[in-house]
């Protein structure tokens, strides 16, 4: 049986992202209708019971972050929704707020209802500057419509959504450091525990959750946590969104169950490989995951089943890469990446991720020795385990990853004093794409 | 084994801080208009909790400045209660506060990964070429601004460039002759925007709700 889309559904269509559509199209705020006539520990029980995986990347089950915020305490509790979308090779959240926006608002205010928060900050990030226009316009339509304010519905609930821009920084992601930037500092990670369930926002009890994981909050209240199970494998149900990128002919975002291989995906949906050139090897989940090569292409892309060959399922950011690219130059593009993006508070990623970089810059400009691969895996593996997030463990991947895959290209760059695999994509000076 | 690699650091190149003090600037206050978004703006924090207004502040001050002085922070912190080197501590972390003058346009090329694979890198060349300048820099018209920055969220439509709080996307190497000619000519009119906008052709889309945006256009 063919996949129906629900979560992007109408996204095609025009003024898909207005509150009538919505209502007419979606069965708009049923969900919340619903929902606010059971008790919260009734609606996580049912989130729990469906299974949903939190998908920004880690896929840990949203019922049980929604169980440990914790309710008995006279202090507020907060909703955050992470609208941080930076993961590199990510971009489906933008979809489901530039075009289902009401969607969100729905999950947020089911969220608030279910921990017992009155208050939803959407932080996101500040390049989305057109789609926080256009959600602020839409929770503004939400509040005339008596969707969110004082006594929605007439029940005595009341939520308010904000949206918060953040500045441009990838690790304002990360919950803690998500928290720390709301609050007006740095987006710098705090040591866990205690976890934001128990002291979040303010010090306060705070659930974070990601953009799709609240967009698939009105659809198991509305279709019952069996339905959402049911589409997809045991303990990985639900729709979900896959963005594909790289050297495809249809790049885009995709909403599949997650018993899509990566071969449907990268195949059926997106098109197949520009020009018929063969797959050299795939990232699965953003950038901060291990490749995958093209004999693991029949692995489903679930979170399960992605993991047991090797990798993650990530935020489902899958970069697809033909035979013209450099091994070495790709992990030398991600750790420019890391290295700019890496928050400074430990020493070790912040350090690590510059002498990464450095290395590969050397090597990619022909100038490694044969012991910079040592220090390479010497320094990636002194990184991971040993700073406050995840961030160290991401950093390092994209050079353990190639290393252990491709050392046969490395070896080559450092025997012939050159890239050995240049492309025309690539920039005619290979080492100015760094140095600043 | 050595951790540490022979590095060039004499020559300058391996040296990191960039810590320079932000110009001084003229004396610095809110429009009138832009203190009634701060304060309303700052209503949606719980009271005691000003603080998490201060990157909506400073969009305020760098819109209306073009880039943030001193002067500029030290308004921000008395807004906020808090103190100037606060503020600086915030501006100094992230990347969309401008603490030099830029010019008209900043072109935020996406260099990251799924943009890379498509002709980012060969972009951010022909950029470089066409206005002589390196990513950074403001070119001699003071027009252009060009910066590279890491993944924008929109690699289905590699190459993207972000300009101002506008979208270019799919922009091809040989295509920055026209497209900055297109700046130069009809300005943000001339850019893709959003593929995902699908309103463009059948009517009014989303209406913007006059926040602050990332810079002041000058001309605008």
């Amino acid at each position: 049986m063919a996949y129906e889309p629900v979560l992007t559904a109408h996204v095609d269509e025009p003024h898909s992202y207005t509150l009538d559509f919505y209502l007419e199209h979606q069965r708009g705020y049923e969900a919340l209708r619903k929902a606010l006539t059971l008790q919260p520990s009734d609606i996580i029980e049912q989130v729990k019971a469906s299974g949903l995986r939190g998908r920004g990347g880690a896929g840990f089950p949203t019922g049980l972050k929604w169980q440990f915020v914790l309710k008995d305490t006279p202090k507020p509790k907060y909703l955050c929704c992470n609208a941080d979308e930076s993961e590199p090779g990510t971009f489906k959240d933008h979809v489901l707020m530039e075009r289902n926006p009401h969607l969100l608002i729905e999950g947020c205010a089911i969220a608030c209802h279910a921990i017992g928060a009155k208050v939803a900050y959407i932080y996101i990030r500040g390049e989305f500057y057109h789609v926080q226009q256009l959600l602020e316009a839409e929770i503004e339509r939400a509040y005339q419509a008596g969707y969110l304010g004082t006594n929605i519905l007439g029940t005595g609930f009341d939520c308010d959504v904000y949206v918060h821009r953040g500045a441009g920084a990838y690790e304002a992601g990360e919950e803690t450091a998500l928290i720390e930037s709301l609050e007006g500092k740095r987006a710098q990670p705090r040591i866990k525990p205690p976890f934001p369930a128990v002291a979040g926002l303010y010090q306060c009890p705070t659930a974070v959750n990601n953009v799709e994981t609240l967009c698939n909050v009105p659809l198991i209240v509305l279709n019952g946590p069996e339905w959402f199970a049911a589409l997809g494998p045991e303990k990985n149900g639900g729709p979900k969104l896959f963005c594909i990128s790289g050297h495809v002919r249809k790049p885009g975002v995709y909403e599949a169950s997650m018993e899509t291989t990566l071969r449907q995906l990268i195949f059926d949906h997106a098109g197949g490989m520009i020009d018929d050139r063969p797959l050299k090897a795939v990232i699965p989940g953003g950038s901060s995951v291990p490749l995958l090569l093209p004999d693991q292409l029949d692995t489903p892309a679930s979170f399960d089943a992605i993991q047991k060959a090797g990798s993650l399922l990530g935020s489902a950011g899958i970069i697809v890469m033909n035979d013209t690219v450099c091994m070495v130059w790709l992990a030398m593009n991600l750790l420019h990446f890391y290295r700019h993006e890496s928050c400074g508070k430990c020493t070790p990623c912040r350090e690590g991720t510059d002498w990464l970089f450095k290395l590969l810059r050397r090597l990619e400009a022909g100038e490694g020795r044969p012991k910079d691969l040592d220090l390479l895996f010497g320094v990636s593996t002194n990184i991971g385990g040993k700073t406050l997030c995840a961030f160290g463990d991401a950093a390092a991947t994209p050079v353990l990853s190639t290393m252990k895959l491709f050392r046969a290209e490395y070896e080559a760059h450092v025997r012939e004093g050159r890239c050995t695999l240049p492309a025309g994509w690539r920039a005619r000076q290979p080492v100015a794409a760094g140095a600043h | 084994m050595s951790f540490h690699p022979s590095m060039d650091y004499a020559s300058g190149r391996f040296q990191k801080s960039a810590r320079t003090l932000p110009e001084a600037g003229e004396p610095f206050a809110y429009s009138p208009e832009n203190q009634a978004r701060f304060d309303a703006n700052a209503a949606r924090y719980p009271a005691g909790q000003r603080k998490s207004a201060i990157l909506y502040a400073l969009y305020l001050a760098q819109g209306q400045q073009g880039y943030l002085t001193r002067a500029a922070m030290a308004h921000v912190a008395t807004q906020i209660g808090c103190t100037p080197a606060e503020v600086e501590d915030v501006v100094s972390y992230y990347t969309m506060f401008f603490t030099r003058p830029v010019g008209r346009y900043v072109l935020y090329v996406c260099r990251t990964l799924s943009c890379a694979l498509l002709g980012a890198e060969r972009v951010t060349e022909e950029l470089c070429g066409a206005l002589k300048i390196r990513p950074g820099e403001t070119d001699s018209s003071r027009t252009f601004t060009l910066l590279e920055v890491e993944c924008l969220g929109a690699c289905d439509r590699a190459p993207v460039v972000m300009v101002n709080d506008g979208w270019q996307e799919r922009l091809a190497p040989e295509q920055v002759g026209s497209f900055l000619e297109g700046l130069r000519t009809r300005g943000d009119a001339s850019l893709s925007g959003c593929h995902l906008c699908k309103e463009k052709a059948s009517g009014p889309g989303p209406q913007a709700s006059g926040g602050p945006g990332t810079k002041l256009r000058p001309g605008a």
